[in-house]
C-alpha cells in the first residue's frame, strides 16, 4: 500500500513539476504586477488629488471584501457569458491581481505614512522637485517599511493561487486533482507532496525577504518604531 | 537694494489670520533673531518665506527676484535658502555624510566623488567627521542638528532659516549648536527663531518680536533689551530672559 503510494508518486513526478512550473509563474507574474500597481495606487492615494483617493479607497474596500473565488468566477465565466473570452490563466492572473492589490495598497500606504512628514519639507527645501522627493527620500524607506507586510502578501498570493484550479488554470493543485481521478490509489502521498512544495516556497520566500529586511535595516532604527 | 525683503505678509489657516501683514528686510551676512510667544505664527513666517507654504498675500523678494511670483521656480530658488528645523528632520535612511551630499548630488547635479569630499568638509566644519558614517537614530540630537546645519551650508545657501534650532536639545547640547550658528555670523545671512536670548543678545544684528500675527517692535539687542520703546517688548524680554538668558 505504502510501496504503491510512493510509487504513484514518483511516475507523477514530472506531471506534478509542470504543475508547480505554472503555480510558480502564475504567482510571480502576478505579485509582480499587484506590488506595481499596489505602489502606484498607494501614492494616488496619499499625494493624488481628489476625486482620485476618493476612488482608489472604494477600490480597496470592495475588492477586500470579495472572496477570491468569486473574484475568478466573475471573470472567466461572467465575462464570458458577455462575450469576453480569457484564457484561464490570464483569467487568473487578473484575479489574482485584483485581489492582492486591494492589500498591498493598504501595506504601501501605511509604510509612506510611516516617513515623517517634516522629510518632505526638508528634502523641498533643498529644491528638490516633488517628484525627487519621492524618488530620493520617500520611496527607499517606504520600501524598506513594507518588506514585512508585503512578504506575507506574497506568501497568501502564492497560496490563493491554487484556488486558480477551480477555473480550470492546470498549476500544481490541479494536476494533483488529475492524478486522483485517473489513480486514486495512494493519492494521500501526492496530496502530501504537493503540500510539502508549497511549504517550501512559501519558507524560503520567508527566509529570503528576512535576510532583505535585515541587510536593508536602517542601522539605530528600531524596527518596532515603524510597526 | 535689501537682500531679502520681506511686504505685508499675511496667511491664515481657515478663518484665523495667523500673520497680519509682515515687513522687514535682511541685507548680505546679516544676522536677524525673531522672539515671539508661542503660537504667533514665527514658523509660519518662515515657511512663507521659501514658499513651502505660500503667503496669501504680500511679497517675498530675494536677490531681486520675487519669490511670491507664481511663475517663479522655487526649486532653483529654495536652493539658495538653508532651512534648519526644530525637530532636525533629518533622512533617516541616509548616513550623516549622505544627509549633506544628496542636495548635492540630486539638486545640483554635483558629480559624486565630489560632492562627497565637499559634504565630508562641511561635516568637519561643525565637528562631526567621526560621525559621517552614522545613521540619524545612531546620533545624539546636538549631532543631528549639526548635520542640519551642514546639510543647509553645502548648498551654498545665501541666507539661512533657523526655527528654533535648540529648543528640541537637551540643556547641555545646546551650547554646541550655538557655537556653530556664532561661527557662522556674518559669513552667510541668518534669519533666526530662538529663545536663547544670550545668544540674540551677543549675535543678533536685530531682534523682531512679534506677537498676535504682527511684529509689535524691532532694533538692535543694546536698544530691545535695554530701552525698548513699548511696555509689551520690555515685559516679554523680562520674562523670557529669566527663562533662557543663561549663557
Ligand atoms: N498647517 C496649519 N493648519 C492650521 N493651522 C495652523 C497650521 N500651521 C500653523 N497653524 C496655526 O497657526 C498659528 C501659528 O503657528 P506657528 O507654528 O507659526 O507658531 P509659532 O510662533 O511658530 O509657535 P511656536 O513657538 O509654538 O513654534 C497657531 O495657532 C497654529 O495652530
Ligand atoms: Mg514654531
Amino acid at each position: 500500500m505504502v510501496l504503491l503510494g510512493i510509487n504513484n508518486l514518483i511516475n507523477n513526478l514530472p506531471f506534478l513539476f509542470e504543475g508547480l512550473g505554472v503555480t510558480i509563474l502564475l504567482t510571480l507574474i502576478s505579485v509582480a504586477l499587484a506590488t506595481l500597481f499596489g505602489i502606484l495606487l498607494a501614492m494616488g492615494r496619499c499625494y493624488g488629488r481628489q476625486p482620485l483617493p476618493f476612488i482608489i479607497y472604494i477600490y480597496e474596500k470592495v475588492f477586500r471584501g470579495l472572496p477570491l473565488l468569486v473574484i475568478f468566477f466573475l471573470i472567466y465565466f461572467g465575462l464570458s457569458q458577455q462575450g469576453i473570452h480569457l484564457k484561464a490563466f490570464y483569467a487568473a492572473v487578473i484575479g489574482l491581481v485584483l485581489h492582492s492589490t486591494a492589500y498591498q495598497i493598504q501595506i504601501f500606504r501605511s509604510a509612506i505614512s510611516a516617513v515623517p512628514d517634516g522629510q518632505k519639507t526638508a528634502a523641498m527645501s533643498l529644491g528638490m522637485s516633488k517628484l525627487k522627493t519621492i524618488y530620493y527620500i520617500i520611496t527607499p524607506q517606504v520600501l524598506r517599511f513594507s518588506i514585512p507586510g508585503w512578504s506575507n502578501e506574497f506568501t497568501i498570493l502564492l497560496k490563493d493561487s491554487s484556488i486558480a484550479f477551480s477555473i480550470g488554470v492546470v498549476e500544481l493543485m490541479a494536476r494533483g486533482d488529475a492524478i486522483n481521478s485517473m489513480n486514486p490509489e495512494g493519492i494521500l502521498y501526492v496530496l502530501l507532496f504537493i503540500a510539502f512544495l508549497y511549504f517550501i516556497l512559501v519558507f524560503s520566500i520567508n527566509r529570503g525577504l528576512n535576510y532583505l529586511e535585515k541587510r536593508y535595516r536602517i542601522s539605530g532604527y528600531a524596527a518596532t518604531s515603524v510597526r | 537694494m535689501h537682500m531679502l525683503e520681506v511686504k505685508e505678509i499675511h496667511k491664515s489657516y481657515g478663518s484665523c489670520e495667523v500673520l497680519k501683514g509682515i515687513s522687514f528686510t535682511v541685507d548680505k551676512d546679516e544676522t536677524k533673531v525673531i522672539i515671539g510667544t508661542s503660537g504667533t505664527g514665527k514658523s509660519t513666517l518662515l515657511k512663507c518665506i521659501n514658499q513651502i507654504d505660500p503667503p496669501d498675500k504680500g511679497e517675498v523678494w530675494l536677490d531681486g527676484e520675487e519669490l511670491t511670483n507664481l511663475s517663479t521656480d522655487m526649486n532653483r530658488i529654495r536652493q539658495k535658502i538653508g532651512f534648519v528645523f526644530q525637530d532636525f528632520n533629518l533622512f533617516n535612511h541616509l548616513t550623516a555624510l549622505q544627509n549633506v551630499s544628496i542636495g548635492l548630488e540630486k539638486v545640483k547635479k554635483i558629480e559624486k566623488e565630489k560632492a562627497k569630499a565637499r559634504a565630508f568638509d562641511e561635516l568637519k566644519n561643525v565637528g562631526l567627521e567621526k560621525q559621517a558614517g552614522q545613521y540619524p537614530a545612531q546620533l545624539s540630537g546636538g549631532q543631528k542638528q549639526r548635520v542640519g546645519i551642514a546639510r543647509a551650508l553645502a548648498m551654498d545657501p545665501v541666507i539661512i532659516l533657523f526655527d528654533e534650532p535648540t529648543s528640541a536639545l537637551d540643556p547641555e547640547l545646546i551650547g554646541d549648536v550655538l557655537d556653530v550658528m556664532k561661527s557662522l555670523a556674518g559669513k552667510v545671512a541668518m534669519l533666526i527663531v530662538t529663545h536663547e536670548m544670550g545668544f540674540a543678545r551677543n549675535v543678533a544684528d536685530e531682534i523682531i518680536f512679534m506677537e498676535g500675527g504682527n511684529i509689535i517692535e524691532s532694533g538692535s539687542p543694546e536698544k530691545m533689551f535695554n530701552n525698548a520703546n513699548k511696555e509689551r517688548t520690555r515685559e516679554f524680554l523680562g520674562r523670557i530672559s529669566c527663562l533662557y538668558g543663561k549663557e
